[in-house]
């Protein structure tokens, strides 16, 4: 009964297209067609952020996003950051600020960031705190999270 | 050549990254969820929509003709060997649901749509049974009974009883009455539920699992499979969070290995959102009635202690907790005569398991929230009446515990000092009007920081490998659970053995390789595992340094390890590089040896004897915590301003892991206080979603300011002590301290949240206790 879709995007700078299911949710598309396991389910309703990616310079949870909207989009995700020989400047001060733990929100978290630093290179405290609101992390208590905001934004102004 | 090495900084209380950062950020590391093995199968479970009901029929014709499903099985196909502490808890129940979680059936397909589909077509019908929910009916004799072989619904008991409470009343001028009621809050790992099992040609399970007890893990998890032990493989991928929820076997994982068994196929289970609300372990409610008393001048006189358990419908480790509940009641503060008695009661609700702090985290809300209820009640200010009480360096706990190096005293003095406490204290009490209204409350508490000898072995075996570049592999029974572990014991093995961190492999997820260790549980691991890898270090050190010295004709003592060189301890000159000294090692012909040694640390401590009566850790550490807090009087808002924590560590290893622990305790405890509040209804979990369980964000944490003691001590590795868990124990009755001195108010039943806040400020039912 289901009709399926075509689909064309750009997916960490290249071209893919691929056939989709209506019901299919990006995260799932991420996952199961192309391998892309960083965004992890972790609520499956947009709660939670561990699915998070950038669709057009925005940060959405792929959980809850229809693989059909991302049709003539630009997506990233972690993976497309994990190129070159040096760190991102967001992954390099998770690692050295301690932001890590378990890492099962991490790479949600590494997309919020990117999306809120291209918004705001600046972001004072509570900038920050409400920017990662959507995105909920149990082992850290965000300190070292929030530290790690920071110091990105120094190195990425100093870029 | 006569190299000159530098002296090396000690990497012991550097801020160390950890090792496995990079794979997380780049998003590389492989949970689980994310692992597909060839001809793989997905795994789903059918829950009853019951809480107390008998099966009348259950019929999976449907579900197992459906094309793509390999496997459908219920308890009529499985044994009925339970699981748990008590063993009543059969991985598929048969005849009878007792909660709204029970496993009734479960598929395992060739798509996850396809399974989901599976469970809808299976067919049950139920008889229900009267049902109860509250602990204190289900103890009364007219209460439907759980288990036949539990009269009376009994799960557990646990009572200890020191001195004379009648004698203890006599002497009080004042004596406090009160009860608690300490709520369901649960876990809440981002990564869900999951387990991947594969059984091999020869019969062998392999199951790749997020427990974080892998050795003792087979021993409980075979009974029920009908396999031996030794036939089982824990393999254990990264795991996303655990604080606790992975001490245990539970339901789904049998499952797995059940579905794996007979599909011949690997089979992985993974549990949704929802399914990790309702049927994982939750934190142990706990019903407290206290009576305690102290005389006027604030000498504690007794604590006559009775806690109601809702144990659920079955028994994991949730019930135990009073073990460690009866030690801060009994100890800690100087109570000479104390009873504690504790009863786990099945119910049919879904029950709980161990969560990071064991019973401490409700025993320290009700004892921290007491003493300032008791030092009003003598006239005292809450300093001077904890300073009055507290225990000293060498003293021994009604329970046997010896306070070697007790600094409870120390971390009130100054997390007063620090904090401007009672010149805060006694200016917020005096606000009695404005909207906002400030608060600032104290809380202490002592935890196990050298293990916890609660089975006949609190040890952890490391083995230890140096290869001809100088290369190393440790590899600890110790797992890694995202706390950090990996980081600590690189530090370690590094500081002893003078070679860069980068050299060091750990190895520690295949039960395979890995030597036995008890689990990650009661703040043990960097005490515990920590001194394995220490002693494995040393070892590999003498081991070196006796070669070098053969080869050089200096004394082994007079040498050391120093930049991935063999030096002279006097002046650093290098005698010899270590990875050419390693290979002239291997190399020599009929003398020819490895650096290959191993260790199994058993720490100097002792089971819990009559009336729980044991040394039962090598170290302990206690915390005062200071919460600041603001009060919106309109909305019942409570915002956590500041929260500055004094610790003693022992010695800090990491300060990066040390802090990261302790605030992400705060953030739990911050949720336990405030906002966690897992709703169990007439059996039913009613708020199973992060929109309705409210964790901790960031906008909520509060200013975090530290005051580590580090006073070395003395069996710790470097010095150190445990304590990820106190972090997740004391800031929640800090928060209930410091609000009641913002508004005068008492919550004895958390979390404080602004219903609760506004209905005690202005009237209406749920309140707090004026």
């Amino acid at each position: 009964m289901s009709s399926e879709l075509e689909i064309s995007f750009i997916l960490n700078g290249q071209a893919r297209s691929l056939i989709v299911a209506p019901s299919a949710v990006a995260l799932s598309v991420l996952r199961d067609d192309f391998d892309l396991t960083a965004a992890k389910k972790a609520c499956g309703e947009g709660e939670c952020g561990a699915c998070t990616i950038i669709v057009d310079g925005a940060s959405v949870c792929s959980c809850i996003l229809y693989a059909a909207d991302l049709d003539g989009r630009n997506v990233q995700t972690v993976e497309g950051l994990d190129a070159g020989d040096t760190l991102d400047p967001v992954q390099a001060a998770f690692i050295e600020t301690g932001a890590v733990q378990c890492g099962y929100c991490t790479p949600g978290m590494v997309m919020q960031i990117k999306h809120l630093l291209a918004e705001n290179p600046d972001p004072d405290e509570a900038a920050i705190r409400r920017g990662l609101e959507g995105n909920i992390c149990r082992c850290t208590g965000y300190s070292k999270i929030i530290d790690a905001v920071k110091s990105a934004a120094i190195t990425m102004r100093a870029g | 050549m006569m190299d000159q090495i530098a002296e090396q900084i000690s990497l012991i209380g550097q801020r160390i990254p950890k090792p496995d950062g990079a794979a997380k950020v780049l998003g590389r590391t492989q949970y689980i969820n994310d692992m597909v093995l060839h001809r793989m199968l997905i795994g789903k479970i059918l829950r009853t929509d019951r809480v107390h009901a008998r099966i009348l029929r259950l019929d999976i014709s449907k579900a197992a003709a459906l094309p793509g499903v390999h496997a459908v099985i219920t308890g009529d196909d499985t044994p009925m060997i339970g699981i748990g502490v008590n063993k009543d808890n059969p991985p598929l129940k048969s005849g009878t649901v007792r909660c709204i979680r029970d496993e009734i059936a479960a598929v395992a397909a060739e798509t996850e749509a396809i399974a989901d589909q599976a469970l809808a077509l299976i067919e049950v019908e139920y008889e229900d049974l009267p049902a109860v929910f509250d602990p204190a009916e289900a103890l009364e004799d007219s209460a439907p009974q759980l288990h036949e072989d539990k009269p009376g619904n009994v799960g557990l008991s646990y009572n200890i009883s020191y001195g004379d409470i009648a004698a203890g009343e006599a002497e009080s001028d004042v004596v406090l009455d009160e009860t608690y009621d300490l709520h369901y809050v649960t876990h809440c790992c981002m990564g869900p539920g999951c387990v991947l099992a594969e059984f091999d040609a020869m019969g062998k399970l392999t199951i790749y699992s997020q427990t974080q007890y892998p050795y003792n893990f087979k021993m409980d998890l075979a009974p029920t499979l009908g396999i031996h032990p030794g036939d089982i493989r824990v393999i254990q991928p990264p795991v996303g969070g655990a604080f606790g929820s992975k001490l245990d076997v539970y339901p789904f994982e049998p499952i797995c290995a059940f579905l794996a068994q007979k599909t011949r196929r690997p089979v992985k289970l993974v549990f949704s959102r929802e399914e990790e609300f309702i049927a994982s372990p939750t934190r142990q409610p706990v019903r407290a009635h206290i009576r305690a008393g102290a005389k006027k001048d604030g000498t504690l006189t007794f604590r006559d202690v009775n806690c109601l358990l809702n144990n659920g419908g079955y028994t994991s480790w949730g019930a135990t907790v009073p073990y460690v509940m009866m030690r801060t009641f009994s100890g800690h503060f100087r109570v000479p005569n104390v009873e504690f008695k504790s009863t786990a009661v099945y119910t049919n609700n879904p029950f709980a398991g161990s969560f990071r702090g064991y019973g401490n985290v409700q025993a320290t809300y009700v004892t921290a929230t007491l003493m300032d209820k008791m030092a009003e009640a003598v006239g005292m200010n809450p300093i001077a009446f904890r300073l009055k009480n507290a225990q000293e360096p060498g003293e021994v706990t009604p329970q046997g515990s010896l306070l070697k190096d007790c600094a409870l005293a120390d971390c009130i003095t100054i997390a007063a000092e620090k904090t401007d406490f009672l010149k805060i204290y006694a200016a917020n009490a005096k606000v009695e009007t404005g909207r906002y209204r400030r608060g600032i409350g104290i809380a202490t508490s002592l935890h196990n920081a050298g293990g916890a000898k609660i089975h006949k072995s609190d040890g952890c075996g490391t083995i230890l490998t140096m290869d001809d570049y100088a290369r190393v592999t440790l590899i600890t029974g110790a797992s890694e659970i995202g706390q950090g572990i990996d980081a600590v014991i690189t530090q370690i093995v590094a500081e002893e053995l003078g070679v860069p961190m980068a050299s060091i492999t750990i190895v520690n997820d295949d039960s395979a390789i890995g030597p036995w260790d008890v689990g990650v549980h009661a703040s043990r691991t960097t005490f515990i595992a920590g001194n394995g890898a220490r002693r494995a270090a040393i070892k590999a050190k003498a081991q070196i340094l006796a070669a070098a010295s053969k080869e050089a004709n200096v004394p082994a003592e007079e040498m050391e390890l120093r930049g991935g060189h063999v030096v002279q301890s006097d002046n650093g000159v290098s005698i010899i590089r270590l990875d050419r000294l390693l290979r002239a090692m291997h190399f020599a012909g009929e003398d020819a040896e490895l650096v290959m040694v191993t260790d199994y640390y058993e720490p100097p401590s002792e089971p819990e004897g009559d009336n729980h009566y044991g040394d039962m850790s090598a170290a302990y550490a206690h915390a005062a915590y200071v919460a600041e807090v603001e009060v919106d009087t309109m909305t019942g808002h409570v915002r956590v301003e500041k929260m500055t924590v004094v610790q003693d560590v022992g010695r800090v290893v990491n300060g990066l892991g040390i802090e990261g622990q302790i605030e992400g305790g705060i953030a739990m405890s911050i949720g336990y206080g405030l906002t966690e509040d897992l709703r169990i209804e007439n059996g039913i979990v009613k708020n199973p979603s992060f929109r309705d369980y409210k964790v901790a964000t960031a906008p909520e944490m509060p200013e975090i300011a530290y005051h580590f003691i580090e006073n070395d001590t003395p069996e710790g590795p470097f010095g150190a002590k445990g304590i990820a868990e106190l972090p997740a124990i004391v800031p929640a009755p800090a928060i209930a301290n410091a609000v009641y001195n913002a508004i005068g108010v008492r919550f004895d039943n958390p979390p404080i949240t602004p219903e609760k806040v506004a209905r005690a400020l202005h009237g209406g039912q749920d309140g707090g206790d004026q």
